[in-house]
Parts: structure tokens; sequence; C-alpha cells
């Protein structure tokens, strides 16, 4: 990686021989006409599991909207798996925030099932490959329980692996996850991030997560991508989340505390360059 | 019964809108649009009674009106479909307008109760093929979008990434409603859409059937009320309207009585 004092030209300080999954070059994204990163470049190789933190705001909706094809690049490019970013593309699988339930008397299979080539016209018939597909989805996640079950009457938790099985659909080998974590209690947490951890591994698949609080990420993920202020830093836990790395990034003083196993980072007297939840971990765990 | 041409009529007529009816309610109450269907129903009435002031068929004004108002909601999206108030305000000023063209009108009495409340026997076998022209396009066109529009119903976010086409989507079934219940005020009128549109579909819909079951049972309740409306019309000299209306509720409640004992 190079230099902190530079966090806009973020790179991997060891590449693999793995090719490039995500790769973005001089690229400007804006929302609602506010310029949110500025002038990013980085390179994230194929399989690597990524966190992305930062404040509310910092970019991390706007990053995925952009690599899904939502939002166009005020400019630079970006490309995954060698080829322009568009949306509807196959390999991408995206998981959004959870919300309000829609359809909550389906089964847990029709749920699912509803996802499966479900930008073709038609009716919603499956077939026999289709409904295999879906089995095997279900079954990626250890969600054949809930298979015959209400989506209505199942936990945050239990729709959340629904939802991930939604996205394993189109067999994608990079996968864009928008805070799945939120809503969850600690314990689901770390079992989350674990069972997304082991269906990259199997599948080589490459993973960014949001999320708010980057200790039940610690341990899996590769890489770290930091959002602050309109840049973007890139590297190892070991890298980014350091005290003079995140001062370079948010341009004030930030402390990286490490305490019981668990990272915090915290602003020098309530600096208002962090927000509040930057500093969950601390509330949480304290 | 159906000794009488009208009757045969009237059941045929019934027939081709409740078929229609139930898919397209079955996705409306899905997508939360209820209340949408229910101001286009009203602008419709806006439409036929302008229409029977220009002596056109009331039914080209219904279905003209309503289809006018159903894309142009699509268009503005979530400004206009998502709030209540504004299809509130769309709703009464159609009704208003609707009100000055049937004060205009020299035979309104009659021509209004037609309207607002439907009038199944008075179905004119010419009549007959217009519904068949329009249940036919209307389930072809369901046909085409069910698959996308569940995708798009249940998982917006992810439908959008998946390359659905949100918007257009959201016009062509808003489209789609205006037409089903211009075809549906013909036999329940325009005040009593919800009972072929609406009731069938949220009764379907607690059952939790898969989509594509949901979608058959929920026509195949609205052909049951529909029909069942008329015989029962037929032997008490009711409305049938009031026979569809109260089969409607009457089937909501007892699949809400069978679940709170079987649970």
């Amino acid at each position: 990686m190079q230099s902190a004092a530079e966090p806009a030209q973020a790179h991997l300080s060891k590449p693999r021989a793995a090719p490039e999954s995500i790769s973005l070059q001089d690229v400007t994204l804006a929302r609602g006409g506010r310029v949110v990163l500025s002038q990013i470049s980085l390179a994230i190789p194929q399989g690597s599991f990524v966190g992305v933190l930062g404040a509310n705001g910092a970019g991390k909706t706007t990053l995925f909207h952009a690599l899904l094809g939502l939002e166009p690049a005020v400019q630079g490019s970006m490309q995954i798996n060698g080829q322009p970013v568009r949306r509807g593309h196959r390999a991408v699988g995206y998981m959004p925030q959870m919300r309000k339930l829609i359809g909550g008397q389906f089964t847990g299979w029709s749920m699912v099932a509803s996802a499966l080539h479900g930008q073709r016209w038609g009716l919603p018939w499956y077939g026999r490959a289709g409904r295999a597909a879906v089995d095997a989805a279900l079954a990626a996640v250890d969600a054949q329980d809930l298979a015959q079950r209400p989506v209505a009457a199942l936990s945050g938790g239990e729709r959340q692996r629904l939802l991930l099985a939604q996205t394993l659909l189109d067999d994608p080998s990079v996968l864009l996850l928008d805070e799945p974590l939120a809503s969850l209690d600690p314990a689901r947490m770390r079992e989350t991030v674990e069972r997304i951890h082991t269906l990259a591994r199997a599948r080589n698949m490459t993973v960014l997560m949001s999320a708010h609080d980057i200790n039940p990420l610690l341990g899996l993920m590769d890489h770290v991508l930091y959002l602050a202020r309109g840049k973007a830093l890139l590297g190892t836990v070991d890298e980014v989340i350091t005290t003079k790395a995140l001062t370079a990034l948010y341009g004030a003083p930030v402390d990286v505390v490490r305490a019981g196993g668990r990272v915090f980072v915290v602003a020098e007297g309530g600096g208002s360059a962090l927000q509040e939840h930057d500093c969950g971990g601390c509330v949480a765990h304290a | 019964m159906l000794d009488y041409d009208f009757m045969r009529t009237a059941f045929l007529a019934a027939q081709l809108v409740a078929l229609v009816c139930g898919p397209v309610g079955w996705f409306l109450v899905l997508r939360g649009q209820t209340f949408a269907s229910h101001a286009l129903s009203h602008v419709g009435f806006a439409g036929a009674t302008g229409a029977l002031m220009l002596g056109l068929s009331p039914l080209t004004g219904l279905a003209g009106g309503a289809l006018a108002a159903g894309i142009l909601m699509g268009l503005a999206g979530d400004r206009v479909a998502g709030r209540d108030v504004m299809i509130g305000l769309v709703l009464s000023v159609a009704m208003g307008v609707g009100a000055l063209f049937l004060h205009l009108l020299t035979r309104s009495a009659s021509a209004a109760t037609a309207l607002l409340f439907g009038d199944i026997l008075g179905i004119s076998p010419g009549m007959l093929g217009w519904l068949a022209l329009l249940s036919a396009g209307c389930l072809m066109g369901l046909g085409i979008m069910a698959r996308p529009l569940l995708f798009a119903t249940l998982q917006p976010e992810m439908a959008e990434a998946k390359g659905v086409p949100l918007q257009l989507l959201d016009v062509m079934f808003l489209a789609l409603v205006a037409i089903a219940t211009a075809e549906c005020a013909q036999i329940t009128g325009v005040l009593l859409v919800f009972t072929l549109m609406v009731a069938p579909a949220v009764t379907v819909l607690r059952l939790g059937l898969s989509p594509l079951a949901g979608l058959g049972a929920a026509a195949g309740l609205a052909l049951a009320e529909a029909w069942g409306g008329l015989i029962l019309s037929w032997y008490t000299d009711c409305p049938t309207s009031f026979w569809i209306a109260l089969l409607g509720g009457a089937g909501f409640l007892l699949v809400g009585l069978a679940q709170r004992f079987r649970a």
C-alpha cells in the first residue's frame, strides 16, 4: 500500500496471483449532486473478503450502487471481472439492507424462488432445473428448514439467510452485501460473517461487506476498505486500522485502541470528523 | 335462470371480468396499491360520465379515464402512487368532475346508479365482445410481466440491480389495473370495484399459497363470488353488487376464522 498520507491512491501492498475482481481508476461518485467519493483508485483481487467501513454518508451505499451500475460515476472507470460495470451483471450478487417485509405470508422457498431469473418476462414458473437451483441455494445457507415456513414467522437472522440464498441463485463471483449485520444481535453477527466467509472461500467469491462495527469482521476479512471525507483507504486491518492511517484519512486526530482482542476507533476529544457510531464498538463492548 | 338471454350474458360477463380481477387484484394487494386502484375507478367514473355527455359508451370513457390516470400515476412514481393524500385528492377531484357531468346530463339518475353500483343485467351482447377482448389483453399482459413484477414487488432493490425495469413495470401494471377496473365497474359499479378486485385477493393471500397457485386461486375465488352473487340475486331480488360484496367479506372472514381456530 502507498503512504497513508495519500489515501486516495489505495492499492494493495501484496497483489496476489489472483486476477482483479474489482478495479476502480480515478473514480468520483456523487449522490444528489454532492460528491461523496472523489478520485478513488483501488484494485481488489478475486476471492478477497473486504469489510467496507465508514460513517453514515461516507459513501458505502453509493459505492455499491455504482458497482451495480445503478448510478454512473461522475468521472473515472470501474471494472468488475475486467468488464465495465453495468446494470444486471450476472456475476454480481447484491444483498440490500433489510427493510419492511413484503409478502410475509409466502414460504421461504417461494420468497427465494421469486429472485430466480426474476428479470425474465413470463410467468413465475420455475421448472425442474429452477426448483433444483432454489433448493441448492437454500442448502448453501443451511436454510432447508426455513423453506416451508412463512417468512413473516422468521427471525431477522433467518430472513437474512433467505436473502443471502437469493443472491447465490445466479452463482455470482462478486457479492456486495449492504450492512448485513445491522439489526442482528452480537452472536448472530459473528455467525453471519462466518457463514458468508465460508461460502465465499468455497466458491472463490469476492465479498464486499459494509458494516458499522469492524469487530465482527476481525480475523475473517482479508482487507478493510475505509471510507471517510471523500477518500478511500484499502489494505489489511493492520495497515488501515492504525492511529496514523486513520488520522491521515480523517484529517483529524483519531485514535485506534486495541483491547481485549477488539479494535476501537475513537476521535480525540470527540472530534466532529468522526460519526458517533464509528465508536459503536466502544459503547457495545466497553 | 339460464333460459334468459340476459342472464347468460351476465354469467359470461361475470366470468370474463372475474378471471382478470382476481389475479390483477392479487398483485395489487401484494404491492399495497389498493387505494390507487380505488382512485382509478373514480377517475374512470368522471371519464364515463364525460363519455355519456358526448354520446359515447360509458365503458370507453371509464377505460380511457382510468387508463390515462393509471399511466400518469405510474410515471409520477412514489410521488403520487405511494401517497394516500395525493391519491385522495385525485379521487375527490375526479368524483367532483363526475358529479358536474352527471348534473349536465338529462337522464342522470339511472346513469349514475348504473355507473356507481353496476348494472350487470344490462350488459349487451356487443359489450360482451369488448369485455372478452379487454380480458384477453389483460391476462396476456399479466402473463408476460408476472415474473419480473413478482420479483420487483418482493425485492425492489435486488430486482433493480438485476436489471428489472421498475418504473416501466409500474406503469404497465397500473395500466393493467385501470383496464381491469373499468371492466369490473361494469359489473359491480365504480364504488364497489373493491369487491371483485380486492376481496378475493386478500382472502387468497392469507392462505400463503405459492405465487402461481395464489394467482389461480384468486381468479377462481373471484369467479365463484361473481357467479354466486348473480345466483343469489336471481333468487332474492337483491342487487348483484350487494351479494358479491357480501360474499367477498364473508370469504375473508371465514378464512380468517379458520386460521384462528387452526392456530
